[in-house]
């Protein structure tokens, strides 16, 4: 085996492991999403933020537009405050839009739509979501239903 | 001799080797700046050591995958949820399988190997003549076979991983008609780079720096007999063994743990 | 050139030197003979530098081997050539890329100039025509041999063999010899021959000293130890079967053996 050819192996052996690699970062991640075009943060304040989790998609209209980025309680309102990474596609959000937190599914992860305002305003970077809804907890709504039903 | 001596005398025996192993290994790592000098040496292991364990990892992965793929369709149909095959195999793979198996028959291919050659290699006194003619072989025959696996390795386990998510695909989608796109979207949306594939990639490191350390300790350190040399490559591949396991473990813990 | 003083060595329980003092002259062929397992080689090692001893030193042109530091313990080295008893080949070069492998590692000489030391040097030793064979094809004698072109690619000012001649057909022993003293003699190089051949030994050592049970039993020209008074060096030298280190390995009667067991 003679120094030309060893070299040639090798070197499609590293180049095989980079194809590779770069196969498990763009088909099987999420790896490009929002890092071509830049993105915004916006903020917002939920009372509930129970199952939501970080990296949790952010959609308007059933559309993925970002990302949750963290979720810290704030000690000052005693609420969960949100951040999330806006993909700078989308930059006509009007400033009264407003951010629910849904459940994909009946057993799904908890996910923010957002719903479109009416204001010629739009949100930018750094801004807070004044309307929030939170989380459905489970509990909370059977202790709901039992209760109604319990006064009929 | 009653127990505790017998203990004493493994434990402090153990100590002795684990010491003899640490200063040869920072000896090892010494030499990377020769190694740079002569890269010659470097690409000529990286062939034995990672080309020639090429078709071993990628066949394997495709297989573990092809079986992922079916165990995986049989079992998540059970509850409607065969969309999310995709998650399963890539999450399984990325995160455990393709570092852990890659690693194990790594250990057991490559790391046996290079354990007989250097036990050979010091049985036939190569490596004292080297020494007389005023070349450490530390620099020489060790250093590079070390950079050469730490670099093999973990380009060996995106491999493993690739070619068994390719598998799983293949079972799952072609054999068992689970739908394509599903397939890859879900996976996409759930496996993530940084937390995911290169905790993964991370894993094959620290799998990396150990086995190689251990073969090629057990070579140097082995009795220059036939004996000898047989027992420190069957050393070579069980204690490589237990390690890869014992860090998956902690690191797993570490990684994955806090998310 | 080299001189070792009361030098003490033991490994585990076997106190294989036990104080010796030897002086090895140079420009001439000093042999270390005695029988199997008398530490020959670890002597070698412990000229070399690998083994550090346990009492005592050994000075290489004056320098304690043993108190140099690391670089110029290789730098010593250089001048030193060794010759395994197994030739210790580098088994994944051929016999040209031996040659030049310390030449290659150690000095910057461009590749013209190597390929006319390597020749030269095998042509020294009558192998110039094996110069592209791999180690494993060749035989025993001729690995010997191309060790030897390889101990002398640096122009070492020393050469220590290990064991030559143990193993050879006639023929090769013919050849290994005339090279030892034909190469001592051009090259003017001291030479530390350790082997227990002791015919071919002493026909070209010019002084030799005998060991066994890590102290010297006898030293002198090869002459003076043939007509040596000491009957264990007699047994030795013209290798009889029985004298003061006896045939029988120490046992109980062997009729009270046979007979009562």
């Amino acid at each position: 085996m003679n120094t030309k050819s060893i070299e040639i192996y090798v070197g499609l052996f590293v180049s095989s492991a980079i194809a590779a690699l770069f196969f498990l970062a763009l088909q099987v991640s999420n790896l490009n999403a929002f890092n071509q075009n830049g993105s915004y943060t916006l903020s917002a304040h939920f009372e509930n933020a129970s199952g939501l989790k970080n990296k949790a998609v952010v959609s308007i209209a059933g559309v993925p537009v970002g990302r949750v980025s963290s979720i810290q309680f704030d000690s000052e309102n005693y609420d969960a405050f949100i951040k999330m990474r806006i993909d700078a596609r989308y930059k006509s959000l009007p400033s009264d839009t407003s951010a629910s937190i849904f459940t994909a599914g009946l057993l799904g992860e908890k996910y923010i739509g957002l719903n479109a305002g009416g204001l010629d305003e739009f949100l930018q970077d750094g801004d807070t979501i004044e309307l929030t809804q939170s989380a459905i907890v489970l509990e909370e709504l059977i202790s709901k239903f039992l209760f109604n039903a319990k006064d009929d | 001799m009653n127990v505790f001596q017998v203990i004493g005398h493994n434990t402090l025996a153990s100590l002795a080797k684990l010491g003899r192993a640490s200063l040869f290994l920072i000896a090892i790592l010494k030499g990377l700046g020769y190694v740079v000098m002569h890269p010659r040496l470097l690409i000529k292991q990286l062939y034995s050591i990672g080309v020639l364990s090429f078709w071993l990892i990628v066949i394997s992965g495709l297989f573990v995958g092809l079986v992922l793929g079916l165990q995986g369709v049989y079992t998540l149909s059970r509850f409607g949820a065969e969309a999310s095959l995709g998650v399963m195999v890539a999450a399984a793979l990325v995160r455990e399988l393709g570092p852990v198996v890659s690693a194990l028959l790594f250990a057991g291919r490559a790391g046996s190997a290079l354990t007989a050659e250097i036990g050979l290699m010091k049985s036939t006194e190569q490596l004292s003549g080297m020494e007389m003619m005023a070349i450490d072989p530390l620099k020489y025959i060790f250093a590079p076979r070390f950079f050469a696996g730490f670099i093999s390795l973990p380009l060996l386990a995106i491999l493993f991983s690739s070619f068994g998510i390719l598998g799983g695909y293949i079972a799952g989608v072609e054999l068992l008609h689970v739908d394509a796109g599903s397939y890859w979207s879900q996976m996409q949306s759930a496996i993530h780079f940084y937390s995911d594939i290169m905790n993964g990639v991370i894993k094959s490191i620290i799998f990396a720096w150990m086995i190689l350390w251990i073969a090629l300790f057990e070579g140097y350190d082995a009795p220059p007999t036939s004996e000898g040399v047989s027992r420190a490559t069957t050393r070579t591949v069980v204690n490589s063994a237990f390690t890869i396991l014992f860090f998956d473990f902690l690191l797993t813990a570490l990684m994955f743990g806090a998310s | 050139m080299i001189s070792i003083h009361n030098l003490s060595f033991s490994r585990g329980h076997n106190k294989i030197f036990d104080n010796i003092s030897l002086s090895i002259r140079p420009n001439k062929i000093t042999a270390i003979m005695g029988p199997s397992g008398t530490g020959k080689t670890t002597l070698l090692k412990l000229i070399g530098g690998q083994i550090k001893p346990d009492k005592g030193n050994i000075l290489v042109n004056k320098q304690d081997i043993h108190a140099l530091s690391r670089t110029d313990l290789y730098n010593l080295r250089k001048k030193m050539g060794m010759l395994f008893q197994s030739g210790a080949l580098l088994t994944d070069m051929s016999v040209y890329d031996n040659i030049a492998f310390p030449i290659r590692e150690h000095t910057e000489l461009p590749e013209s100039i190597i390929r006319t030391i390597v020749l030269m040097k095998l042509n020294a030793v009558g192998l110039r025509g094996a110069k592209n064979l791999m180690p494993n094809e060749l035989s025993g004698g001729m690995a010997r041999r191309v060790a030897m072109a390889r101990a002398l690619a640096l122009d070492p000012e020393m050469i220590l063999y290990d064991e030559p001649f143990t193993g050879q057909d006639p023929i090769s022993l013919g050849i290994l010899v005339k090279l030892i003293k034909t190469l001592n003699e051009t090259l003017k190089i001291t030479s530390i021959i350790v082997s227990h051949d002791v015919e071919e030994t002493a026909s070209i050592a010019d002084y030799i000293y005998v060991l066994s049970g890590g102290k010297i039993m006898g030293q002198g020209s090869p002459d003076a130890l043939y007509n040596s008074d000491n009957a264990w060096i007699q047994q030795f030298m013209q290798g009889k079967s029985d004298g003061p280190v006896p045939f029988h390995y120490p046992a109980p009667n062997f009729e009270t053996e046979l007979w009562h067991n």
